[in-house]
C-alpha cells in the first residue's frame, strides 16, 4: 500500500528542549492513522510540521511522494485541538472566509457550505453571529470548514471534545465516509476507545520519540500474552488441579452460576493443550483470548519507558 | 500568496467598516470638527446673556470710559457704594465696580464685587481700560496731550516674508503654520494610536479565541499579520478621507446658510493684498471685533491658500501610512506575545514613549522649525511622522523631507521584519508569561 505521508527522522528543537527526536511515521493512503501520546509528547509539534506551520530542523516530510511544499497546504484539512472562531462574525460569512483561504472559489464554497449546513442542521444559523451558537454547533461549523475543500489528508486533533454522544456518532460516520471516499485521516486523541473503533494504524509518541508504530490489530496481537478467559458450568474437578508446569491460573470467581477463570499459557504450549486439560473439568461455555486494550498498551508502553 | 492576503485584507476592512462604532465616529467626527470651527463664531453672535457691571465712580472721572463689548455691558450708577451693593444683592447686576476717591493715588483700593465668582473677561476688560486711563491721566499731568498720545499709538504687526530659492517672496504666517502643524501632528498621533491599538486588539482577539490555530494551517503567519495591518490602514484612510470631505461640506454649508456669522466672505478677502489690509482702518476695527489681535480673517484665508495643500495632504497620507505601519507592526508583535490585554502594558510603554516624546517636543519644534531638535526628530523614524507634519506647514527643505521619508520606509521595513519574527512564535504560544528575554530569543530564532 502506498503511503500518503511519510515523515523521515524529523528533529525539532525549541529553545532548551527537543520537541521531536528523529521521529518517523508512515501514513498509508486511505487509512485512519492514530497519533497517540501523553500531553507534551510532541504530537502537536509534529502536526504543525506536517501543516508547515513550523519547519523541521532535520529530516524530511513527503506528501504523496513529493517533498512537502507550500502548495500542499490546500490539500490538507486541519482541525486543531484548540480551535476558535471570530465571535462577532456571522456564521456563514465566516465559514465562507475560511473556505476561501483554503483556495476555494467563493461561489463553489458557498454552494457546498449550504449543503453541509443543511446536513448538520445549521442552515437556520447562517446569518447569526458565532457567539449565538452553542459550543457543539461551533464545533460542527469547524468540522465542516476542515473538510469542505475535500483535502486528501485530514488531521483531526481531539475532534470529539465538546460533542455530545449523538453528534460524536454523526462525526464518526462522516469520518468513515471520508475514508471511503479516498481521504487519509490522521487522528490525534487521548480517547483510546475511539482509537480502537476508528484507527487502522497508530503511532505512539512519548517524550519526543516514537515508541510504537504499526497496524492496530498486529500491535494488539503482539501485546497479547497468551492469556485466556474461560467460562465453565458444572465443574467436576477444581481448576486448581491444572498442570502448573504448563499453565498459570491467574484468577477465578463464581458469577451467575458460572465459573470464570483467567489462565495464562506458558511459552511453547498450544491452546489445544489448555482445552484438553480443562475439558475434563466441566462444561466449557466460552473460551476467549484476552487481548489487551489500546489503553493498556498505551499505559504500559508509556510507563515502561519512564 | 497575494490572493490570500487580499482575502484577509477584505475581511479586516469590511468587518470594521460595517461596525456601528465606525459609522458613528465617521459621521460624528466631522460634525465635531465643524463645530470646533463654527461654534465659537456662532456662540459669540447669538449669546445674549451679557455680563452687567455697575460702575460706582467716586472720582467721576471714568464714567464714560467703559465701552460695552460683546459680552460685557456697563451701567453707570450715581449712587453710593452701599446702594449699589444692595442692588447687587437683589441681582440687578452681575457685578459692581467701585472706584474710590483715592484710586488714582493707590490703585490697590479698586474693588469689584459680585455674588458669584467674578467673570474673568469682564475683570480683564476693566483692568485694561483703567490701566490705559490711569496712564493717560498721568501723562496728561506731566503735560502730554491726549491728542499727541493717540497720534503716537502704533499697532505693530510684523509681516514675515520668506525668500524662496527661485527668488519669489512669500508671506509667512507663523501662527497659521503653527496651528496647522500642531493639528496635523496631533491627528497623526491620534491615528497611529487609534488604529495601531486596533491592530493589537485584533491580533489578541485571534490569539485568545484560538481562531489563529485554524487560520494558520491555510495562511502563513506573515500573511495573516500583514493582511490585518493593511486592512486596518485602509479603514483609517477611509475614515480620514470621509472626515476631510464631510468637514468641508459642513463648514461650507454652514457658511452658506448663515453668511452673517462670518464677517468676511472668502472671495473679497483673498483678492486683497496684505498691504491694503494692514492700512485699512476698517480691517483693524474688524480685527478687534473678532478678537484676533495678530491676524485678520483675511490673513487667515490668505495664509491657508498660501499653504501647498497637495504637499500637505500627500505628506499627511504618506507619514500617516509610514508611521502607522511602523507602529502597527510593533503593536501586532506585542499582541502576539501576550495572552491578555493586561499583559500588554509592559511592552506598550517603550513602544509608545517615542510617540509621546514627539508630542512633548512639538512646542520646541514649532518655535524653531528649522533647528537641530526639529531636524533630528523629523528624521528619526519613530518620531518623524508627528514632527515632520508639524514642520511641513513652515516649509521644509526637500532634502529633509526625502531623507525623512526614506528613513521612515527603512524603519517600517525593519520593524515589520522584527514583528513578523516575534509574531510567528508568539501567536501559537499560550499560558507563558513572556519577557523581553523571550522576545530577544524569538528575534534571533
Amino acid at each position: 500500500m502506498d503511503n500518503l505521508l511519510e515523515v523521515n527522522s524529523v528533529v525539532k528543537d525549541f529553545i532548551g528542549h527537543r520537541a521531536l527526536d528523529k521521529v518517523s511515521i508512515k501514513v498509508p493512503k486511505q487509512s485512519i492513522f492514530g497519533m497517540l501520546g501523553p500531553n507534551g509528547a510532541g504530537k502537536t509539534t509534529l502536526i504543525r510540521i506536517i501543516n508547515q506551520i513550523i519547519g523541521p530542523d532535520e529530516g524530511q516530510v513527503f506528501f504523496n511522494g513529493e517533498k512537502l511544499r507550500s502548495h500542499h497546504v490546500d490539500k490538507i484539512g486541519y482541525l486543531p485541538e484548540e480551535r476558535g472562531l471570530y465571535k462577532k462574525m456571522k456564521v456563514g460569512e465566516q465559514a465562507l472566509y475560511l473556505a476561501r483561504l483554503k483556495g476555494l472559489e467563493a461561489s463553489y464554497a458557498k454552494k457546498s457550505l449550504k449543503e453541509w449546513f443543511e446536513k448538520f442542521d445549521l442552515l437556520p444559523w447562517w446569518n447569526k453571529k458565532v457567539e449565538a451558537l452553542s459550543k457543539g454547533m461551533q464545533q460542527k461549523v469547524q468540522f465542516i470548514i476542515t473538510i469542505l475543500h475535500k483535502p486528501e489528508l485530514l488531521i483531526f486533533d481531539e475532534p470529539f471534545s465538546g460533542f455530545d454522544p449523538i453528534n460524536i456518532n454523526l462525526l464518526k460516520e462522516e469520518i468513515f465516509k471520508l475514508k471511503e471516499n479516498g481521504a487519509t485521516i490522521i487522528f490525534s486523541t487521548h480517547d483510546m476507545g475511539s482509537v480502537e473503533e476508528l484507527c487502522d494504524e497508530i503511532a505512539l509518541i512519548n517524550k519526543s520519540k516514537k515508541v510504537l508504530e504499526g497496524n492496530v490489530l498486529e500491535i494488539k496481537r503482539e501485546y497479547a500474552k497468551q492469556i485466556f478467559r474461560i467460562e465453565m458450568a458444572d465443574i467436576i474437578q477444581p481448576l486448581e488441579s491444572i498442570d502448573n508446569q504448563k499453565f498459570q491460573l491467574l484468577e477465578q470467581e463464581n458469577k451467575n452460576g458460572l465459573k470464570q477463570a483467567v489462565i495464562k499459557i506458558n511459552n511453547d504450549i498450544s491452546t489445544n493443550e489448555l482445552l484438553n486439560e480443562i475439558i475434563k473439568m466441566g462444561n466449557i461455555v466460552s473460551f476467549n483470548e484476552v487481548i489487551p486494550s489500546m489503553n493498556e498498551i498505551f499505559i504500559k508502553t508509556v510507563s515502561e519507558k519512564q | 500568496m497575494f490572493k490570500k492576503i487580499s482575502i484577509i485584507i477584505r475581511r479586516e476592512f469590511l468587518s470594521r467598516v460595517r461596525k456601528k462604532s465606525f459609522v458613528v465616529m465617521t459621521i460624528l467626527g466631522p460634525i465635531l470638527f465643524a463645530a470646533l470651527i463654527t461654534l465659537p463664531v456662532i456662540v459669540s453672535q447669538i449669546s445674549d446673556s451679557k455680563y452687567e457691571v455697575a460702575v460706582v465712580d467716586d472720582t467721576d472721572l471714568f464714567y464714560d470710559r467703559f465701552q460695552d463689548s460683546n459680552d460685557v455691558i456697563f451701567t453707570n450708577l450715581a449712587t453710593d457704594l452701599d446702594d449699589a451693593l444692595e442692588l447687587l444683592r437683589r441681582e440687578k447686576f452681575d457685578a459692581v465696580l467701585h472706584i474710590p476717591e483715592v484710586a488714582f493715588e493707590s490703585p490697590s483700593t479698586l474693588r469689584m464685587f459680585s455674588k458669584d465668582a467674578v467673570n474673568l473677561n469682564a475683570k480683564i476688560h476693566v483692568e485694561n481700560v483703567l490701566k490705559h486711563e490711569f496712564e493717560s491721566l498721568k501723562l496728561g499731568a506731566r503735560g502730554i496731550d491726549s491728542e499727541v498720545l493717540r497720534a503716537i499709538e502704533t499697532n505693530i504687526n510684523i509681516q514675515a516674508v520668506r525668500i524662496q530659492d527661485d527668488g519669489m517672496e512669500e508671506t509667512d504666517y507663523p501662527e497659521i503654520s503653527m496651528a496647522l502643524g500642531i493639528i496635523s501632528g496631533i491627528v497623526i498621533y491620534m491615528f497611529i494610536f487609534l488604529f495601531g491599538s486596533q491592530v493589537l486588539r485584533g491580533v489578541l482577539e485571534e490569539k485568545t479565541s484560538r481562531i489563529v490555530e485554524v487560520m494558520i494551517s491555510s495562511v502563513r503567519p506573515f500573511q495573516l499579520m500583514m493582511g490585518k495591518i493593511v486592512g486596518i490602514a485602509m479603514v483609517g484612510l477611509t475614515q480620514f478621507l470621509i472626515w476631510v470631505f464631510l468637514t468641508i461640506i459642513i463648514v461650507f454649508s454652514v457658511q452658506a446658510a448663515m453668511p452673517e456669522l462670518f464677517q468676511f466672505t472668502p472671495d473679497e478677502q483673498v483678492h486683497m493684498t496684505s498691504s491694503q489690509m494692514l492700512d485699512s482702518e476698517a480691517l483693524i476695527e474688524q480685527m478687534d471685533s473678532i478678537q484676533q489681535p495678530d491676524t485678520t480673517a483675511g490673513q487667515v484665508l490668505e495664509a491657508l491658500s498660501a499653504i501647498n495643500w497637495y504637499v500637505m495632504i500627500f505628506a499627511f497620507i504618506f507619514f500617516f501610512l509610514g508611521g502607522y505601519f511602523l507602529y502597527a507592526s510593533l503593536f501586532a508583535a506585542i499582541g502576539s506575545a501576550v495572552d491578555n490585554e493586561a499583559d500588554t502594558q509592559q511592552f506598550m510603554l517603550p513602544v509608545t514613549i517615542p510617540l509621546i516624546l514627539a508630542i512633548i517636543f512639538a512646542q520646541a519644534v514649532m518655535q524653531d522649525p528649522s533647528g537641530s531638535v526639529a531636524f533630528w526628530l523629523s528624521i528619526i523614524p519613530l518620531t518623524s511622522p508627528v514632527i515632520m507634519m508639524i514642520r511641513i506647514p513652515f516649509g521644509v527643505p526637500f532634502f529633509d523631507l526625502y531623507l525623512s521619508a526614506f528613513l521612515l520606509i527603512v524603519g517600517f521595513l525593519a520593524s515589520t521584519w522584527m514583528a513578523a519574527k516575534i509574531y510567528r512564535t508568539g501567536i501559537l504560544l499560550y499560558g507563558k508569561k513572556v519577557g523581553y528575554k523571550d522576545l530577544w530569543k524569538w528575534l534571533r530564532y
